[in-house]
């Protein structure tokens, strides 16, 4: 529940054209059809006394206090489960409404604890509320009769606490579960009297609760509390503000006590997660306050030296002094930067201007780079612009979804829950992954198809899902004709229809049967409305790019683009990498997406930065490291990523930081890359500065201060500093005004500013004259390019391969409770649930080899070799291997290659070769000496 | 950088845009993406490779980019 009290309509709001006239209290009130009465009322300002009814779920009637007369009817109807009709008389304050009120009130507070003085909910507690609005003065029942009081709690979960002596059984906290989250963990168990609110049996951390919160956030009563709130009590104001996980993006309130926060709570007007949340935005949030937050400065001139804190006026001048120094020593190319996705807009904005402009080159990149650049590359080709067609609200449209290389229970739990209650009405799933996700067997959902693709054949498989569509005469050729380069289309036809593009040509390679691929096809083109998603299981391949062209072409064939259900949706890893492309981190583009060579966008930022541009592309994050290692590049910025744990080969990547003579790294804690780092700045968390992030579905949202930085300075601070020491102005007295330099010179950002995001609460991009309030769906009426453009998609096998040496093939992901590199969720309770990366093998791969589950297991590629415990599953199929990469000491990351996107250079993670073997006892003594 | 990885990355290039039907097209493809997409030095070097060794180990499409587009592709390489 909201500790400061958010309006509560009592049921959902219901949308539609016809208008039922009726009578409340005397007045009269029009609402759509299908509205309940207790919502009726809500809107004309009458509140209906209520405890089961909350508008974030369906009404269930079970309280019976929101009884209400309804003239010419018998009885007192529920107004939560009763529709409003037209001439409807309604009253809701009688006398015997009252008193009906009042026995039911005294049942339940028969069997409540009357501690409301010591309770964390006291004055924030519906049933203690409602006792007062149904004026209850006296319980004659009691005490000494059979109760629940003595029941004990269940302080299993590390974030909330469930006191079932404390529960009314109103069942909001099972409906959340079901209605919101789609888990089905929480249940009712017993009948009558011994009702009681059960996790499956057992408490709550070993049941199926993911931990997202929706049960804690339903309760009304402190029954499922936060252990924030019962350790500190009731906050004192709100503060709205984003989320810094996954690139969901969910709005969230600050629940705050003066600079600590209590408790952070979805915002229920938040369109990007309709008041959900996970685990890791609703409770993994103490990593901000965390002891090992490193607030100082620290500086060294090797990085075999101690560090020395030093203030930042000696910091800043030092780093520019050695960036100054190697630019004259190697040449102004022996600079660059990396701009973080968890840092804000006008963070990134500029890191970004600071290279260009202080540094003169193009060496900025982001760590888009090592995931969604080839969704940047593939949709600008086709549809003309670099980013997701649609907005999430979108797939309540859709009627069939294709998940293709995403796994967003874990990744993107928040819309996942959005995506399965589609799912639970009937729309059809067709999952393509060499993992069985969750989505494809789970309560009420089951994927029609499961496409258990072998690693590295995703463009196989999706040109076989074209041949399909093209030769059964599945296309929409209408829509092409009218939106597409039909010339292109042609030849793209062409190239499909060949045999070797069938489905039982492919099959061998691909390892999906025939039968299942062309039901696939056929399901997704003849569906009313179809929609993709995808994630970094499409684009970290060395064919990501032709993969994501591969989709494009599928929606454009299908005329699945341009309205609400269909689309092309990358789903972004972190919560700004779409920002973070947006705002001009790519080394080859200016913001906006539009290349360096343009003269015409050159000039416009020569203008208003007041140096010249730089018109050749700049090296990209591989680039830089090879270059690192051929001596030509030298000093390195990074913001806010960690590129020693999180990029691919790692031996590669630390010979190549420690080429380096100045690595800057600005940061909240010291990461595995500050152990190659010659500066350090201290970093601040998403609470303790203002900006914007934008999500997945190309939202601008606000991220509002909450606390001041710990540091003293937030980043956008530390990077102006720095601009300022080389020389290069930069004076912003506020993220505002670098929103305004953006709207300036950004098309797509022309009429976006902060008091419109105050005022809308968040806005899609492209936001300008056509479209001043935003875009939800792209490519309405032409593609931003003007026609779509198909591009042929040839399959070219990887180079890296399988042989007898490295026979499995090991491909990696998240999981739901860890987030990226850990940095922030390692120093959580998260660990609870995720406390080492683990391998997962087939049950046969792993008989082959002797291995057992739980045993230590040698994970050895071409590249290197680490060691895990591995969990037996049939998850992945025999020949395939699976692990995180959320523990630096786990090392995935040292096995995995160099080999990259042909356009992009984005790593190849999703594949790597390797064998699994059992620990001997000295790969063990190697492990202990190691650390591990 | 190493010459074997240039070179493997602009065959990857070359692979994408190989079954491209029109060969002038096909050429286009990978000259623009090495001239968009590259930095200079790493042009450079694929430049003084296709000197030293006539093109060894690229593939005959991205060999006929490089050797018709040679003077887009040095544009902006400092020597």
């Amino acid at each position: 529940m909201y500790s400061v009290k958010v309006p509560d309509a009592g049921t959902p709001a219901v949308v539609g054209p016809v208008v039922v006239t009726l009578e409340i209290d005397g007045m009269v009130v029009a609402v759509p059809e299908g509205t309940s009465v207790m919502r009726a009322a809500a809107d004309a300002g009458v509140r209906v006394p209520k405890l089961c009814a909350t508008e974030t779920l369906d009404a269930f009637g079970s309280c019976r206090l929101c009884l209400v007369e309804i003239e010419g009817r018998r009885g007192f109807p529920a107004s939560c489960t009763t529709s409003v009709q037209p001439g409807m008389k309604v009253r809701t304050q009688t006398p015997k409404l009252a008193q009906l009120r009042r026995g039911v009130m005294e049942l339940y507070i028969s069997d409540h604890p009357l501690d409301c003085l010591t309770c964390p909910a006291n004055g924030n507690c519906e049933l203690q509320e409602m006792a007062g609005v149904v004026g209850l003065r006296e319980v004659r029942y009691g005490l000494d009769g059979q109760n629940h009081l003595q029941a004990e709690k269940d302080t299993s979960n590390p974030y909330f606490t469930f006191d079932p002596s404390k529960c009314i059984v109103c069942s909001r906290c099972v409906r959340a579960c079901e209605e919101i989250q789609g888990t089905f963990a929480l249940t009712v168990d017993g009948r009558g009297f011994a009702s009681v609110i059960s996790p499956g049996g057992g408490d709550f951390m070993s049941s199926e609760c993911v931990s997202c919160g929706a049960c804690v956030q339903a309760c009304p009563t402190a029954t499922l509390m936060e252990n924030t709130i019962v350790d500190r009590g009731q906050p004192d104001h709100v503060v709205d503000t984003t989320c810094a996980y996954c690139g969901v993006g969910c709005s969230f309130r600050a629940e705050m006590r003066g600079n600590e926060v209590v408790r952070m709570v979805p915002s229920k007007d938040g369109r990007a997660n309709a008041g959900h949340s996970c685990v890791k935005g609703r409770f993994a949030w103490g990593y901000a306050t965390h002891k090992d937050r490193v607030t100082r400065p620290l500086i060294r001139a090797s990085i075999e030296d101690p560090w020395r804190e030093v203030s930042w006026e000696e910091a800043i001048a030092y780093t520019a002094s050695e960036i100054r120094r190697i630019q004259a020593t190697y040449g102004r190319g022996a600079a660059g930067g990396i701009t973080s996705s968890r840092c804000t807009n006008e963070e990134t904005w500029l890191v970004q201007k600071l290279v260009r402009g202080a540094f003169g080159v193009n060496n900025v990149d982001t760590c888009a780079r090592v995931c969604h650049s080839p969704t940047g590359y593939g949709l600008k080709t086709t549809l003309g612009e670099s980013a997701g067609t649609q907005d999430f609200e979108s797939v309540e449209y859709a009627d069939v979804i294709v998940v293709i290389g995403a796994n967003p229970t874990e990744g993107h739990p928040v819309f996942a829950s959005r995506l399965k209650r589609r799912l639970r009405e009937g729309a059809k799933l067709i999952v393509v992954d060499p993992r069985a996700i969750e989505l494809v067997r789970q309560p009420h959902v089951e994927a029609s198809f499961h496409l258990q693709l072998r690693p590295g054949t995703n463009v196989a498989v999706a040109n076989a899902l074209a041949h399909v569509i093209v030769t059964e005469g599945l296309a929409d050729e209408h829509f092409v004709r009218e939106r597409c380069e039909w010339g292109e289309f042609e030849k793209w036809r062409a190239f499909v229809s060949e045999a070797r593009n069938s489905p039982e040509a492919t099959e061998a390679l691909t390892g999906v049967p025939a039968a299942s691929l062309r039901g696939a096809a056929r399901l997704y083109a003849s569906a009313g409305n179809a929609a993709i998603y995808y994630g970094l299981g499409v684009t970290e391949h060395s064919q990501g790019s032709t993969m994501v062209i591969a989709i494009a072409n599928l929606a454009m064939a299908t005329g699945n683009l341009g309205r609400p259900g269909v689309g092309v949706n990358p789903l972004r890893g972190q919560n700004n990498v779409q920002g973070s492309c947006d705002m001009g981190s790519f080394p080859h583009e200016l913001p906006g997406y539009r290349h360096v060579s343009d003269p015409v966008v050159r000039a416009s930022f020569e203008r208003d930065w007041g140096v010249r541009i730089d018109p050749e592309p700049g090296l990209r994050i591989p680039n830089m490291f090879d270059a690192a290692l051929d001596g030509s590049f030298k000093a390195l910025y990074v913001q806010g990523e960690d590129i020693a744990q999180s990029d691919p080969d790692l031996h590669h990547v630390h010979a190549a930081l420690r080429a380096m003579e100045c690595v800057i790294v600005q940061d909240l804690f010291l990461n595995e890359t500050a152990r190659f780092a010659h500066v350090f700045l201290p970093g601040a968390s998403f609470l303790e500065k203002d900006g914007t992030f934008t999500n997945a579905e190309r939202r601008i949202g606000r991220v509002r201060k909450v606390m001041p930085p710990l540091a003293g300075k937030a980043d956008w601070e530390v990077t102006m500093d720095l601009a300022r020491a080389l020389g290069f102005p930069m004076d912003y007295a506020h993220p505002s005004e670098i929103m305004e330099e953006i709207a300036r010179l950004m098309p797509t950002f022309a009429g976006v500013c902060y008091e419109k995001l105050d005022r809308l609460g968040s806005i899609q991009w492209p936001c300008n004259e056509a479209a001043p309030e935003g875009t939800p769906v792209m490519h309405v009426e032409q593609f931003v390019r003007g026609k779509g453009k198909f591009a042929l998609t040839e399959y070219v096998p990887t180079d890296e391969r399988t042989s007898a040496r490295f026979p499995l093939l090991l491909t990696t992901g998240r999981i739901l409770s860890q987030y990226n590199v850990g940095a922030q969720t390692r120093r959580t309770e998260n660990v609870r649930w995720h406390a080492a990366d683990v391998l997962e093998i087939h049950p046969h791969d792993a008989e082959q080899r002797g291995i057992r589950a739980g045993d230590r297991v040698v994970v050895a590629s071409r590249k290197g070799e680490t060691t895990l415990s591995v969990v037996l599953t049939e998850r992945v199929a025999p020949g395939v291997v699976y692990t995180t990469f959320h523990h630096p000491e786990s090392g995935a990351n040292i096995v995995t290659t160099d080999y990259s996107d042909w356009a992009t250079n984005c790593p190849e993670y999703k594949v790597t070769a390797v064998q699994v073997r059992r620990a001997s006892e000295r790969d063990r003594a190697a492990e202990l000496a190691a650390g591990k | 950088m190493e010459t074997e990885k240039l070179v493997r990355m602009a065959n990857q290039i070359g692979a994408f845009f190989a079954s491209e039907p029109d060969r002038p097209v096909a050429v286009e493809g990978v000259t623009n993406h090495l001239r968009r997409f590259w930095e200079p030095r790493m042009r450079g070097q694929l430049l003084d490779h296709l000197d030293a060794t006539g093109g060894a180990g690229l593939s005959p499409l991205v060999l006929d980019a490089v050797t018709t587009n040679r003077e887009r592709l040095a544009g902006g390489i400092a020597r």
